[in-house]
């Protein structure tokens, strides 16, 4: 599939925010500014932007506890991401929920989430309900090799199948569960095969490859849009920093494997191969960049400046 | 069945007439569980529905309560009213998670934006000495939780008006019959009706001590208070209904009036439910109180299979008429 000069340039234009982002959000973090914990979603990014990109306003999306990058993929405004990591009143959750419970309904973002597996369940119950009411919406759930390993890997897995339900699983298969190696954790390695259980269609793509994803997710959720049922995607990819920020990520992972996969950029590699096959140039890039540093640039400024939320407001919505 | 001009349905039949009512006014309705469908539920508690609704509305699940309740949690939130059976609610242990950490939290966490229509079914208590797997008593877990709404209906009648204002609520409630009421008869008026959230029923006046109780325990207390009666002990029997919300104004006027309160209860004392209403009686109307609040819970020890042992530490009439009896003589 050719995919056109358009389509590179989104996706460049998603991972490149996603990336500077996720940099900001850790200088931010570092410095005390930002409350919380974060679980940053660098060198992952091929996966949220090549996914996204095939998925409508009204598309439903679970996301994980590594979840800017899906938020922002999905459309939920930089700045609101960026407001509710500071924990301000105008943040998407309004400063409820932080990195962990971002939930953007409006953007058709079902929430990130602390509880690891948790979406793949709910992913399959927002199908059930897109079926039912023949909305024609297709649900993607974002989850990683821990949750392959957890009962909602299969029990959500199993009833998706067996009722032909229009949800895309995504595995980010980053080769750790926290400190936990994939290796030291199963002797199924292959995630992807294991939908043969439940005989539904099972793809590995390459996850530092924008277009690769693009392209699985995008013969995926037309055939779920067509009532062709739910499709398992393992991507293989790789976080850049550590578990949690915080966490340097050395003490369970060697130096050079770090480096070999840091060696295959998913934004370095999508700019470099579409220059060598002259799909796009290198001022058209850079004209990218520098819109991506306006964004920024301005999201943080409205972080910076919203206000905290009303303390009269800690009750409301409880029932 | 009516008997003297009243119509009277079971328990478990008072269920079925709500969904039935329901699932035909709001269309949006889909019901998640093991063995609903055709079977009719184990308890006969989605008897006949399956013929009206079919598989497209009433989903028959693998034994999958994690999955199954997710899905009703995810279908929720989507955009349908979802139901989700779990049966017993020993089993909905295996969901906690899922009930807890997304389906209380998701409307506070969206700031309002996504709603949760969600009813988790399942049933609680003794019955036939089932043993410990099939017998807890856990709506005191869920109480603790903001987010949730706790049904505890003792009869017919609060089955079918409580169900039905459950099925009209946009956050989760989790409705918890008593299994070994689904066979009692009682007055369920064939009109509709529903029974607000956080009023409790006042199911026998009294003036000498209030009796808390919910579930089965309402029918223990009233036998109790039938037999105090002869012996002037005047109880009035109050069956909150709903343990979250709980209707601490209820409670409270009651001991105003009685000065004296006990609770008792099928769940364990510890932690429980019953150290609510003690609070409501401390903190709100102490100043009212005659006596030291006394509660009747399980003895703590989990349920025992054998009917001498499982006795042993259930409430019963015969316990509560001597604990009440040398309460009041204390």
């Amino acid at each position: 599939m050719k995919i056109d000069k358009q389509t590179v340039l989104e996706l460049y234009r998603t991972m490149t925010r996603l990336r500077e982002f996720e940099m900001k959000i850790q200088e931010l973090y570092r410095s005390g500014v930002l409350p919380g914990f974060v679980h940053l979603y660098v060198g992952e990014e091929a996966v949220a932007a090549g996914v996204c990109a095939n998925l409508s306003k009204t598309d439903m999306v679970w996301s994980t506890h590594r979840g800017h990058g899906h938020a922002l993929a999905k459309g939920v405004p930089g700045r609101q991401v960026m407001a509710e990591l500071w924990g301000k009143a105008t943040g998407c959750s309004a400063g409820r929920g932080g990195s962990m419970h971002m939930y953007a309904p409006g953007c058709g973002f079902m929430g990130t989430n602390g509880i690891v597996g948790s979406g793949i369940t709910m992913s399959a119950g927002g199908a059930l309900s897109a079926q039912l009411r023949k909305s024609g919406q297709v649900t993607v759930c974002f989850f990683g090799d821990g949750a392959s390993n957890s009962g909602s890997f299969y029990e959500g897995l199993n009833l998706a199948s067996v009722w032909n339900l229009p949800v895309v699983y995504v595995c980010e298969n980053n080769l750790y569960a926290t400190e936990m190696s994939l290796e030291r954790a199963t002797k199924s390695l292959d995630i992807a095969a294991r939908a043969a259980i439940f005989k539904m269609p099972g793809v590995t793509v390459d996850g530092s490859d924008a277009r690769r994803v693009y392209e699985a997710a995008g013969e995926a959720i037309s055939r779920a849009r067509k009532d062709g049922g739910p499709t398992l995607i393992e991507c293989k990819t790789y976080r850049f920093h550590g578990h949690h920020e915080g966490d340097p990520g050395t003490h369970y992972r060697s130096k050079e494997e770090i480096e070999s996969w840091k060696k295959r950029d998913p934004i370095k590699a999508l700019r470099e191969s579409s220059m060598a096959e002259k799909v796009a140039g290198a001022d058209e890039f850079d004209a990218i960049d520098r819109e991506t540093q306006a964004w920024l640039e301005d999201a943080v400024e409205f972080g910076r400046v919203s206000p905290e939320p009303d303390p009269e407001t800690a009750l409301d919505f409880v029932w | 069945m009516v008997t003297n001009g009243k119509r009277e349905i079971t328990y478990g039949d008072a269920g079925v007439e709500a969904l039935g009512e329901e699932m035909r006014r709001d269309p949006s309705i889909v019901y998640i569980g093991q063995g609903i469908g055709p079977r009719g539920g184990n308890f006969r508690q989605t008897k006949g529905l399956w013929a009206e609704f079919g598989d497209h509305r009433l989903r028959d699940t693998a034994i999958t309560e994690l999955g199954e309740t997710g899905m009703a949690i995810g279908a929720a939130m989507a955009g349908n009213r979802a139901i989700v059976d779990n049966v017993f609610l020993d089993f909905s242990l295996e969901a906690m998670t899922q009930i807890v950490q997304q389906a209380a939290n998701a409307h506070f966490l969206s700031n309002g934006e996504l709603k949760v229509p969600l009813m988790v079914r399942g049933s609680m208590g003794s019955v036939r000495n089932a043993g410990v797997q099939h017998s807890h008593t856990f709506y005191a877990w869920f109480a603790h939780i903001p987010g949730l709404k706790v049904v505890v209906p003792a009869t017919p009648y609060d089955v079918k008006g409580l169900m039905k204002t459950a099925l009209r609520d946009d956050c989760p409630v989790i409705f918890i019959e008593h299994k070994a009421l689904y066979n009692i008869k009682g007055n369920v008026p064939a009109e509709e009706y529903l029974i607000p959230f956080g009023k409790a029923n006042i199911c026998r006046a009294g003036t000498t001590a209030t009796l808390v109780a919910v579930g089965r325990m309402v029918h223990v207390a009233l036998d109790a208070a039938r037999i105090l009666d002869q012996e002037g002990i005047s109880l009035e029997v109050l069956d909150p209904r709903t343990i979250a919300p709980l209707d601490r104004e209820g409670i409270a006027a009651s001991i105003r009036k009685t000065t004296r309160v006990a609770v008792v209860e099928e769940a364990h004392a510890s932690c429980g439910f019953s150290g609510e209403v003690f609070s409501v009686a401390c903190e709100d109307c102490f100043d009212s109180l005659d006596a030291p609040p006394k509660r009747i819970c399980a003895r703590p020890a989990p349920n025992a299979f054998s009917p001498e042992l499982e006795n042993r530490i259930l409430p019963d009439v015969e316990r509560v008429v001597t604990e009440i009896r040398d309460w009041m003589n204390s």
